[in-house]
């Protein structure tokens, strides 16, 4: 699945990272512990957080993550998307909670291994 | 060959082909294991906004050299959390990666004050990290920690008010290259 279903399908709102969104999403992670975060989230994934600083760009990028999710309403920094542009990083926001999306992506099959 | 090898440790900058070269030329074991390649990325303390790139800049660096991408993100995380350790306390910085035949040193100096009690802040949980820092998401106390687990060294030197130089190892598995 490429971020761009994930946008279309959960309809997501792209706040930056537009000229990534062919990367592809083969995990999910939430977290909103940097260190934690940088630690543990497996690479190709959708990062759900409700960090919106500058930051967050780094992690994703350095982490191999296929795109960001700022949930919980929150809204990234003007300077978050700026990066976001500059690293082909996904910004997405989503209205309700992280744990309402993880839901709905693991339904739709993220994270789940291929039988075989 | 022999030229370009030590030609290169004289010049960093050198194109990466030789480096490969290099790479693939000392690892025939005619020559004596020398530095292939050091790089060094200036890190500015307190600035939040450029934080993260000297550790990006490693790893596009390590990725145009084709390691194996689980060795790179074992040096990416040690580079980001030493990165990040600079940024909150340490003043200024250097981070510097230096590729050798079988393995790469991966060093984080800075000017800051220093850490008081080492032994105490390689312990997962213990944080120094102020309110404003917490609030981005840092100071989980796992900075060190998770340096730790993923070099195969770290050597810490954190002399009163002189300073601290954190170096890591990441030793190169023989068939951690895809070239």
């Amino acid at each position: 699945m490429l971020v761009k279903d994930l946008v279309e399908r959960f309809e997501l709102e792209v706040a930056g990272g537009q000229n990534g969104l062919d990367r592809e999403v083969t995990e999910g992670y939430c977290g909103d512990l940097l260190s934690e975060v940088m630690g543990n989230a497996p690479a190709g994934c959708v990062w759900m957080t409700v960090q919106g600083h500058q930051n967050i760009v780094a992690v994703a990028v350095l982490r191999e993550m296929a795109a960001i999710v700022v949930s919980g309403g929150q809204n990234p920094d003007a300077e978050t998307i700026q990066k976001a542009d500059k690293e082909g990083i996904p910004i997405l926001k989503w209205p309700d909670s992280s744990f309402r999306l993880a839901g709905q992506l693991f339904s739709a099959g993220v994270g789940i291994p291929e039988a075989g | 060959m022999r030229a370009i090898l030590l030609g290169l440790t004289e010049d960093a900058d050198l194109p990466l082909v030789k480096v490969r070269l290099a790479r693939l030329t000392a690892q025939s074991g005619n020559f004596k294991p020398m530095p292939q390649l050091k790089k060094s990325f200036h890190i500015k303390g307190r600035d939040f906004i450029r934080a993260g790139e000297a550790s990006i800049n490693v790893q596009n660096l390590l990725k145009s050299m084709d390691f194996d991408p689980r060795l790179i993100r074992r040096v990416a995380i040690c580079g980001y959390e030493s990165e990040m350790n600079v940024v909150m306390h340490g003043g200024d910085g250097t981070l510097s990666i230096e590729v050798d035949n079988d393995k790469l040193i991966l060093e984080i100096t800075d000017d800051g004050p220093g850490i008081e009690d080492i032994e105490l802040a390689m312990q997962a949980g213990y944080s120094t990290a102020n309110d404003d820092h917490r609030e981005m998401g840092f100071g989980a106390g796992m900075g060190l920690p998770n340096m730790k687990k993923n070099s195969d060294q770290i050597q810490v030197e954190s002399p009163p008010n002189d300073g601290t130089v954190v170096r890591m190892i990441f030793f190169i598995p023989d068939k951690g290259k895809s070239d």
